[in-house]
């Protein structure tokens, strides 16, 4: 997944750079998956990989880029960028080794059947749990519709807001 | 004593007052009259008095500044002097100025004029006198150039004011030398302080006393007008003709004698025997009451020929005090204020009458048309020249004669001489104005003058004839050297001076009883021994310009360059460097954004 | 299983990444990729939170996971919309480079 992402910034050609990210992001969603949260990982690949970055290739493809690999490189973004990258990662190392650590939390089925009492017994989130399977999306589903339900419906209207936004932004100027 | 300090300060609050306030109104003649009223009266109330106080003006540390007020016999004396003379040349100046179009300025320099004199008269201490010596020359600088717009007043007060500066700086000198000695600046504190460095600096005590004596004595030549540099009272005969008579004859040029006798009076007669100093400030006043006779014998206006006058008598005064006879010089001052004043608002009258024609020849047969005007004329005439036991100034000037005969007979020759010319050039005047057959049209229509303006010359012709009695208890007389310097050469004295005298009137009348022009003619006296040419072509020329080009070039380099430039110029490169920030560029920006992160990231976390 | 502060890292250096690719890219698409992939890199951190930080009950907090949801819908219509902005611009300058997008320069 770091070579993905080094991979984006290091190619010529647009393209390429998509399909590293592409690559970088199907990495992710392996993670994520490693770190059971499967409806995350899931998401991670439907939506980013799936529709923003085909998107961002629609957009490749219509505008034309052929110029771009026999342009010069110019020192001075490369210099600033790698000393950002570098210095970022100092004070990263820096942070972490005085953050205390930790490891992960036991998931055995024993600590799924324990949780399985703070639900409503015949709920199907306690019905799985005390199967020994994390029901991941149900537990996501019901935070996100009773705690917040506000910022839910919020959401859908900036979905909505950015989507009239998309069109008018598109049409062509006025003559 | 708040009496005194009403004196002081009314004048001042009329002269503000008139200039914020009243300009557009009629108000400011009337009240600048009735403050010269009021003070007149205060000054006589004044008399006799013998007090001080005085108020801290500004303090630095131990040091203050202290304006104070000090009536004693010479102060209330020259006061009456003042504001009498004064009184009377505001109520001359209300008809005088009637027509002009800037009255409310006039009389605020009047005013402030009145302020500043009374400050030097009444000063306790020499930095007050320094102040008001100071105003007062600015008083004469706003009032020489009250008519402004002529090229030549607004160069005579320029002139003027450059003059008084250059003696100035002496004073200034002179003073501080004065405090060094005597370790004060109050005049009652001086003398103790003198006495002191007598004692601690037997040797050379004399020379440093009149070293110090000498650079005070610039004030005077300054302000006195005595001979270097003399050259800015003619001049100040642009002025309106009030103007002159207030300032140029009767006050302000008398302000340098009367600081010298202050000095004299503080620093103690006895020490003034034998200075070297007296000898030169005898000597100066001497020389210059003859080359300003010698000059006035041949000017064809009438002030100058007034003006030329008041710097004979002022030489007159100068050698006094120089002869140590501060009191014959105080005197003299007393009687040649007030007959000085009457020639002078006399010359107005007829300049008026005369719709503002000032050359003599033009003039004639006045006497018959202004009566008034002509007869006092004659009589300061008389009184200028001393005629024997009549008029006020044949005592003061005998005075002065003994004071020269009885330490200095080539003084005494050239006060003799001087005398005889004072003679001869006011009959030329008088002659030529008065008497004969008018020369011209505007002589022809004069008719005398309206009430308002011969009302002062009566007084005035009153106070020529008889202000040698009322003088005594008035001027710091002392009646014991009064008779003791009589005694000697008396009868020498009188004889010598009836002498001139009358070989003046004789060759005067002779000369010019009928003439039409002038017969005599001698270009070195008319043309003012071209001193005055000397100082614009040269001095000026050379040193003004030299100082000029060197300020000049200072002002660009330092100020302009430096300082002016320099700021502007390291704000317009600072402002450069911030332009860059503004680039445009989309990276550039990105690239600080990630700089802030991380920034934030170093404070918070380490 | 890693442990947190492996996770933070991996987190930190894809952000990094991304942070240099926008000031070292001059195409304003990949520009703009690299802005996507530092939102991936906070995502990553949040999941990692969610997961070694339990809730009361022992499993892995939902909370963090949730934010996350909102995140990629937020980056989702952010895409859109920037990238019919820079169809705008593309129409309007008929370049995409960042060197000549410059009119804001002062």
């Amino acid at each position: 997944m770091l070579m993905g992402g080094g991979a984006v910034i290091a190619f010529r050609n647009p393209v390429s750079s998509a399909l590293s990210v592409v690559a970088c992001f199907v990495g992710l969603a392996g993670l994520f998956i490693g770190l059971s949260a499967f409806f995350v990982g899931v998401i991670q690949i439907l939506v980013y990989t799936g529709a923003v970055m085909v998107l961002f290739v629609f957009i490749i493809m219509l505008l034309d880029l052929k110029d771009e690999e026999k342009a010069a490189k110019p020192l001075l973004p490369i210099a600033a960028g790698v000393v950002l990258f570098v210095v970022f990662t100092v004070q990263l190392i820096g942070v972490l080794s005085r953050s205390p650590n930790k490891i992960a939390p036991d998931l055995s089925a024993k600590t799924l059947a324990f949780a399985a009492n703070s639900f409503p017994p015949t709920s199907k989130i306690a019905t799985t749990l005390s199967q020994g399977k994390l029901p991941d999306v149900h537990l996501i589903g019901h935070t996100l519709f009773t705690q917040n339900n506000l910022q839910l419906q919020i959401l859908g209207v900036l979905l909505l807001v950015a989507t009239i936004g998309v069109v008018v932004l598109s049409k062509r100027q006025a003559d | 004593m708040n009496l005194a300090w009403i004196l002081l300060f009314l004048p001042l609050a009329v002269a503000v007052a008139n200039q914020l306030a009243l300009k557009k109104t009629g108000l400011a003649p009337t009240l600048s009259v009735a403050s010269a009223l009021v003070t007149f009266v205060i000054a006589v109330l004044l008399l006799g008095k013998n007090e001080t106080s005085h108020f801290a003006w500004a303090t630095i540390g131990e040091f203050s500044i202290n304006i104070g007020i000090k009536l004693d016999q010479l102060s209330t004396g020259m006061m009456i002097v003042v504001t009498g003379v004064g009184l009377l040349v505001h109520i001359f100046s209300l008809a005088y100025m009637k027509d002009d179009a800037a009255k409310a300025r006039y009389f605020t320099g009047l005013s402030l004029f009145m302020f500043s004199m009374t400050g030097i008269v009444l000063a306790d201490n020499f930095i007050m006198t320094f102040i008001f010596w100071e105003l007062v020359g600015l008083s004469s600088y706003l009032l020489i150039g009250h008519w402004y717009e002529k090229d030549t007043a607004a160069n005579a007060a320029k002139k003027a004011f450059l003059c008084n500066r250059v003696g100035d700086f002496g004073f200034m000198v002179g003073i501080l030398m004065l405090w060094g000695i005597t370790g004060h600046l109050a005049f009652d504190q001086m003398q103790a302080g003198l006495e002191l460095f007598q004692k601690a600096n037997p040797v050379f005590c004399g020379g440093v006393l009149s070293a110090a004596v000498l650079c005070i004595f610039c004030g005077a030549i300054g302000k006195s007008a005595q001979l270097p540099l003399h050259v800015w009272l003619p001049d100040a005969m642009e002025g309106p003709t009030p103007v002159s008579a207030l300032i140029h004859a009767a006050t302000m040029v008398a302000a340098g004698v009367y600081m010298l006798f202050r000095l004299q009076l503080t620093l103690g007669l006895e020490n003034f025997e034998g200075l070297q100093a007296s000898q030169f400030i005898a000597w100066t006043g001497g020389i210059t009451s003859l080359v300003a006779a010698l000059m006035a014998t041949q000017q064809d206006d009438i002030k100058r020929v007034l003006a030329y006058s008041t710097l004979s008598q002022l030489g007159y005064m100068v050698m006094a005090v120089g002869l140590n006879s501060g009191e014959a010089a105080m005197f003299h001052l007393f009687t040649h204020a007030w007959f000085k004043a009457l020639l002078f608002l006399g010359a107005g009258a007829i300049i008026y009458a005369c719709h503002h024609e000032q050359d003599i020849w033009k003039m004639g047969g006045l006497l018959k048309k202004m009566p008034i005007t002509g007869i006092t004329f004659g009589i300061g005439t008389a009184a200028l020249i001393a005629v024997p036991y009549v008029t006020s100034g044949f005592y003061s000037k005998e005075e002065i004669l003994t004071a020269a005969y009885n330490h200095d007979k080539i003084l005494f020759g050239i006060a003799v001489f001087v005398a005889f010319l004072t003679t001869f050039y006011m009959t030329r005047a008088f002659v030529v104005t008065f008497l004969g057959k008018t020369r011209s049209d505007q002589a022809d229509h004069a008719h005398e003058v309206g009430p308002l303006m011969w009302l002062p010359l009566i007084i005035l012709a009153g106070m020529a004839i008889g202000s040698a009695w009322i003088a005594g208890p008035l001027c710091a007389i002392d009646p014991r050297t009064h008779a003791q310097e009589h005694a000697h050469g008396h009868f020498v004295i009188l004889g010598f001076s009836i002498t001139a005298l009358v070989l003046g009137l004789i060759s005067g009348f002779v000369l010019y009883v009928g003439k039409n022009q002038d017969p005599l003619s001698i270009p070195l006296l008319k043309n003012r021994f071209y001193i005055d040419g000397f100082y614009d072509n040269f001095i000026v020329r050379y040193f003004q310009d030299a100082f000029a080009s060197l300020i000049a070039f200072f002002d660009e380099l330092f100020i302009n360059g430096l300082m002016v430039g320099g700021l502007s110029r390291s704000a317009e490169s600072v402002g450069n460097i911030f332009r860059r920030v503004q680039s445009g560029s989309l990276q550039g920006y990105a690239f600080c954004f990630g700089l802030g992160v991380i920034l934030v990231i170093y404070f918070t976390a380490f | 299983m890693a442990t947190l502060n492996d996770y933070l890292l991996v987190s930190g250096l894809l952000f990094a990444m991304g942070l240099a690719g926008v000031v070292l890219r001059r195409n304003i698409i990949i520009v703009f990729m690299c802005l996507e992939l530092m939102l991936s890199a906070a995502n990553l951190s949040l999941v990692a939170f969610s997961r070694f930080n339990p809730a009361p009950n022992g499993l892995p907090d939902t909370n963090g996971q949730m934010l996350v949801f909102f995140v990629v819908t937020v980056a989702a219509a952010e895409v859109a919309v920037g990238l019919a902005i820079i169809v705008a611009l593309y129409r309007a300058r008929q370049t995409i480079h960042t060197d000549e997008l410059t009119s804001l320069k002062g």
